[in-house]
């Protein structure tokens, strides 16, 4: 059985749908994320989850009880807020202790898990510090420790690490990975970074206006993409009109110069998805011509004119002459690294 | 850097603040340097204004126990309306706040609205419903069987608290509001999310954090309402003085100048040590919240 269940869940707003008809089964100790753009339901679903807001419809069960019956501050879920919400006027111990305070745990066990929760997210020795006199990123794991100290059946992290800079949010990244795998708390955060859903998921739950687009392991999504929309919003994509040739035996698809024994039970007009760093330059292929090349240290980016529109490449900077700008070039990939979108069936 | 060029960079502040340093000192720093002096200054029935140093205008305030109950009243006075709109409005505030945006705007205005009337109009206002006999409220009441006799308002303490509180009101709830601006949305939230309650939620959450918003609130209406004329005027008299009154009775109706200015100054050093005093303390004690 699901740890977490969300069941046909919908949220109105006058006659705005924001959520609808998301469902979702979570496993004891997976870490989930919702991704998705900003106004695309994923914090509204988080905030439903967390009893902020009433679902309009639909079902959220923990351990198979009925979630929306629980008040929230009986649900006994840890969030961490984007703006931290730490409390300015009391320690960074003190703000750990307040959740244990309310749950009546004995002065001297509170103190010992208190100390316990702020040295496992590295900052022993900071009890008496008061927020406003901390960092970004301590106060960021103070938010953690609150959180995670009252032992939460599921851990809410709504966008965490959008307020750290890009080098902090790396090691916050590792770092929560670790301590989510150590102490094995289901977690589901919210994000809208598809570098952070990646690297710290199991599973991925995109999401684009207040629907579910795809739910799958972080290589799935990327890899094999249900929508335009998932192709598009995590990592970069080349879409190409194609055509699928039933006249040719066998039939073949067709972008430009390129060809290819063409999948089975699809006709017409197709669209061809394949990602830049899949593509290579051949002696065949779609013919194109290098407009821009980027050296970005480990990787070439190199955006071309081709013949079915613009198209990126990336190439690693494996010590190969890369091509010039302006050098005409061939496009060629393997069939098996793009995906097929639309055309009728046949 | 030339010499030349230095001098101009020290000057040009200083000019640039001269109109402005000039009225200050004009009608502010000149006339109450006189106030303190004229304070020591002789005054007879028939020889008017000696300007002799002398102390016994202060000797009159500190021996005569009618000006410590005078000095004590208007203490009283001012602590309690202070009390009563912190009471009432750090609520008010909290409400208000918590209003969604076309209603918050609206009791926003209900809220300053007294501040667009005069404070005489205002406390008239008061008279009109509690004066006696034919006060609107009164009448009401007694007509309804609720009291027998009128409620006394008029010429006393309570009313003269409840009619500075309304005044004073809005410096309160304005002061409390700007320090709710500051609270992160998602306080109460956080705060329920570890199991707190809505009760241990206001006290443990909210009000440590607006607490300095109270006391500065306080601190304007105490200082304002200590110094307060118009309201004492109108509902106390003659018969309530409080230190205001008194030091105009002083001048106008006495035409003991120097015991006014006394008075008056009296009445200036004590709120001048009491708000400087109290912000002092405020700052220190709530440090982590204000930075």
């Amino acid at each position: 059985m699901a740890h977490l269940e969300l069941d046909r869940v919908a949220k109105q707003f006058g006659a705005q749908t924001v959520v609808d008809d998301f469902s979702l089964a979570v496993g004891k100790g997976e870490f989930i994320s919702f991704l998705g753009p900003s106004g695309c339901g994923k914090t509204t679903t988080l905030q439903m989850i967390a009893g902020f807001l009433d679902p309009t419809r639909g079902a959220i069960r923990l351990e198979g009880k009925d979630l929306t019956a629980i008040h929230p501050a009986r649900r006994g879920l840890g969030i961490v807020f984007q703006s931290y919400a730490l409390f300015p006027h009391m320690t960074a111990a003190e703000n750990v202790a307040f959740g244990l305070e309310m749950r009546s745990v004995p002065r001297s066990e509170r103190a010992e898990r208190v100390r316990a929760a702020l040295a496992m997210v590295g900052l022993a020795g900071y009890e008496q510090r008061h927020p406003r006199r901390m960092s970004g990123g301590q106060q960021q794991r103070v938010a953690l420790a609150r959180a995670l100290v009252i032992k939460p059946s599921v851990l809410l992290l709504d966008e965490p690490l959008s307020n750290l800079d890009a080098k902090l949010r790396e090691e916050m990244q590792i770092e929560l990975r670790q301590i989510q795998r150590t102490i094995g708390t289901t977690t589901i955060l919210v994000t809208h970074d598809q570098n952070e859903a990646m690297s710290l998921s199991d599973r991925i739950v995109v999401m684009s206006q207040g629907r579910i687009e795809q739910i799958g392991t972080p290589q799935d999504t990327y890899e094999r993409p249900a929508s335009a929309f998932v192709s598009q919003f995590l990592g970069k994509t080349n879409d190409f009109a194609a055509t699928i040739d039933r006249t040719a035996m066998p039939a073949r698809l067709v972008a430009g110069s390129w060809s290819a024994p063409a999948p089975a039970g699809l006709s017409g007009p197709v669209t061809v998805s394949i990602r830049p760093e899949r593509i290579g330059f051949g002696d065949a292929g779609l013919g194109a011509k290098i407009v821009t090349r980027i050296f970005q240290g480990n990787h070439w980016l190199f955006q071309c004119a081709s013949e079915c529109g613009p198209a990126i490449v990336i190439r690693q900077n494996d010590g190969q002459a890369q091509p010039a700008e302006g050098e005409g070039v061939r496009l060629a990939w393997r069939a098996e690294d793009m995906s097929v979108r639309g055309g009728a069936a046949s | 850097m030339s010499s030349v060029a230095e001098e101009r960079s020290i000057r040009a502040p200083w000019a640039l603040t001269a109109p402005a340093l000039m009225l200050f000192v004009g009608v502010l720093l000149i006339p109450l340097a006189m106030t303190v002096m004229l304070s020591f200054h002789d005054w007879g029935q028939y020889k008017g204004i000696e300007p002799v140093f002398i102390l016994k205008n202060w000797q009159e305030i500190a021996t005569d126990p009618y000006y410590a109950e005078m000095f004590w009243r208007t203490f009283r006075i001012a602590i309690l309306t202070t009390l009563l709109t912190a009471l009432l409005g750090a609520p008010e505030a909290y409400i208000l706040n918590r209003m969604s945006g076309r209603w918050k705007s609206f009791f926003l205005l209900v809220i300053l609205g007294p501040l667009l009337i005069s404070v005489v109009a205002r406390t008239l206002g008061w008279a009109l419903l509690f004066g006696g006999n034919n006060g609107l409220a009164n009448k009401l009441l007694m007509s309804l069987g609720v009291i027998r006799s009128p409620i006394p308002f008029m010429f006393t303490e309570t009313g003269m608290v409840v009619a500075l509180a309304h005044v004073m009101m809005p410096f309160m709830v304005l002061s409390v509001w700007a320090a709710l601006q500051r609270l992160d949305p998602q306080i109460e939230n956080a705060a329920m999310s570890l199991g707190a309650g809505p009760v241990t939620i206001i006290r443990r959450i909210i009000m440590p954090q607006i607490m300095p918003g109270v006391l500065s609130g306080a601190i304007i209406v105490f200082s304002l309402s200590a110094s307060a004329f118009a309201t004492p005027a109108i509902i106390g008299g003659r018969r309530l003085k409080v230190a205001a009154t008194l030091a105009y009775d002083e001048f106008l109706n006495t035409l003991n100048w120097p015991l006014g200015a006394a008075v008056a100054t009296l009445l200036l050093a004590a709120l001048v040590l009491i708000v400087v005093g109290s912000n002092a303390m405020i700052e220190r004690r709530y440090a982590e919240v204000f930075r």
